[in-house]
């Protein structure tokens, strides 16, 4: 009976963990996301993620943010020449600069996972795996 | 029966070929409407009118002798580039919309019967008769063809002397001409190759068409991006306002504190003399040192500056990145004598003095005399982007991008975040 219960102790405490540990890591890379994107992307996509009008596109529930992971990681990655972001016919003519060398694995996993949560956005976050991966194929 | 049906294709035919630009949706002028007015602030004795609104990206605009407006725009409304605004009962509210050219961009200007506009890349010209506004748009030359437009400062202002010929801005596509553009660390091409075919401004022949670089002159360089050129007819001059460079502070923060890199580099007004070298990109004016200085990416450290003594040099010098996006040497009788011949300069407004508060959003005067500035600028229409305090740039209601004269001598004021088109005269108190 003690056994029993010390497993459902063991057991719940795991569970615990298991659940929590997601949220806290979320919680914590947004924290690291937010200071990179501070310092890396504040300038042109303003404080509050609306970009500017015909220049620097708003990260603010667009399909880029919110959507396949890999092409978005892919822009940080390697930069857009300006022009190629469309939103409802309002194109964005700054380039991006590539930011393979400036940023890690983890600044980018991070900034990523901060900027699809931040601004009213809402989405998974972005792993330093993912983002490993997509460099190494990318080189 | 096959008689009136006929007949009626041919009314119908004659209703839609005969005016010379196509009648706009009319909905679209009814949903216009209902915005509310803005309050734009005007220093004592001047009012506006909203002449229209909902244009969208509506950029330079300038006005026919009969009052017509000709508005150029950056997206296509109904599929038309060029939007003419027509008052017919005289109360600054234009009553009839209509528009023609299915291309955008930014330049507008009328001389001696022809209306020109500009793509970003390309120039056209058409016969206006400025009696009754009326544009013969069959008349459509193509001025010049050909000219960079590579997806940053790729828009086309225009200016025209008195001996035949237009000037033309090319902005260059690159902030500061590093190896990789706005990339932190990257270094400054030495010399910098986008000069030979941009970063400056253009002459050609206002009557020949299909000019590009070979046949144009490079009449000034090293000017990284001009939308507000104007030539004034008092002294026979071009004049330009420069948009200086970005990134000052998150590129060099060991130089430049985030206040700093706020306010500098300044937004400089040139008298441009044909030959004249700017200083783009090897140079920048500091507003706190009040020199033109090397640019750090040129060996600069807010002291040296060898590389920027032969330039020429700027006649007003502006807060950092206000943007400005049109000059106008005003000629008119309408406003006060200290107006006359001084110039209006509309400012787009900043963004890249976040996280310190933008700045800019409104038009300025400077007061001149014999072709140089007599006073200090000052702040002439404003409250456009409608911020209480610390907002982003994409937040602001208005954003003021062109201005006009029109034959009564009020002066115009277009906007390009909503499309809205102000009228502002001066009533003797």
């Amino acid at each position: 009976m003690k056994k029993l219960f010390l497993a459902v102790i063991v057991f719940i405490f795991a569970t615990a963990f298991a659940i929590q540990q997601p949220a806290t890591g979320l919680k914590a890379a947004i924290a690291r996301g937010k200071t990179v994107y501070e310092n890396t992307c504040l300038a042109c996509h303003q404080p509050d993620g609306s970009g500017v009008p015909n220049m620097n596109p708003p990260l603010v529930k667009t399909k880029w943010v919110l959507g396949d992971k890999k092409a978005l990681a892919k822009i940080v990655l390697k930069g857009l020449q300006g022009g190629e972001i469309d939103i409802d016919g309002d194109k964005f003519h700054n380039p991006m600069p590539p930011l393979e060398s400036v940023l890690s694995d983890q600044e980018i996993a991070d900034v990523l996972t901060y900027v699809r949560n931040s601004f009213g956005n809402k989405a998974s976050l972005v792993t330093v795996a993912e983002v490993k991966a997509l460099r190494a194929k990318l080189k | 029966m096959k008689n009136i049906l006929l007949l009626a294709c041919t009314v119908i035919a004659v209703t839609a070929f005969g005016n010379d630009t196509t009648r706009l949706n009319p909905s679209s002028k009814r949903q216009a409407l209902k915005e509310e007015a803005p309050a734009i602030t005007l220093p004592s004795g001047f009012n506006s009118t909203v002449v229209t609104t909902g244009l969208g990206k509506a950029r330079h605009l300038t006005v026919a002798a009969n009052g017509d407006v000709f508005v150029k725009l950056e997206r296509l409304k109904d599929g038309k580039g060029i939007i003419r605004l027509h008052d017919t009962n005289n109360d600054g509210k234009a009553d009839e919309i209509s528009g023609f050219g299915n291309y955008t961009g930014t330049g507008i200007i009328i001389k001696n019967g022809y209306l020109y506009a500009s793509s970003d890349k390309e120039v056209f010209r058409y016969k206006i008769n400025e009696k009754d506004g009326k544009v013969d748009t069959a008349s459509e030359q193509k001025i010049v063809t050909g000219l960079v437009a590579a997806n940053q400062h790729q828009t086309k202002s225009l200016a025209l002397d008195n001996d035949g010929n237009i000037y033309v801005n090319i902005g260059a596509p690159s902030n500061c001409c590093q190896v990789q553009d706005r990339l932190k660390g990257s270094p400054g091409q030495d010399p910098c190759p986008i000069l030979e075919k941009a970063g400056g401004i253009w002459q050609f022949k206002a009557d020949k068409t299909n000019q590009s670089y070979a046949e144009g002159v490079r009449y000034a360089t090293g000017i990284r991006n001009v939308m507000g050129l104007d030539w004034n007819n008092q002294v026979n001059e071009l004049y330009a306002m420069q948009h200086g460079r970005d990134m000052l502070f998150q590129f060099w923060p060991e130089m430049f504190t985030q206040k700093e890199g706020a306010e500098n580099p300044a937004e400089e007004l040139f008298k441009i003399t044909k030959g004249a070298d700017c200083g783009w990109p090897y140079c920048y004016y500091d507003n706190d040192k009040q020199q033109k200085l090397n640019c750090p990416e040129y060996g600069g450290d807010r002291k040296k500056d060898d590389r920027c003594a032969d330039k020429t040099k700027s006649i007003m010098q502006f807060p950092g990145h206000l943007a400005p996006n049109a000059l106008l040497f005003y000629t008119g009788n309408n406003f006060p004598p200290k107006y006359r011949n001084g110039a209006f300069i509309a400012f787009h407004g900043s963004w890249n003095r976040a996280p310190e508060p933008q700045a800019g959003f409104f038009v300025v005067f400077v007061p001149f005399k014999d072709g140089m500035p007599a006073g200090k600028w000052e702040v002439f229409a404003d409250g456009f982007s409608g911020f209480k305090a610390g907002a982003s740039t994409g937040k602001a209601q208005y954003r003021p991008c062109g201005l006009a004269q029109g034959p009564d001598g009020a002066l115009y004021i277009s906007d390009d975040n909503k499309g809205m088109i102000w009228k502002v005269t001066y009533t003797a108190n």
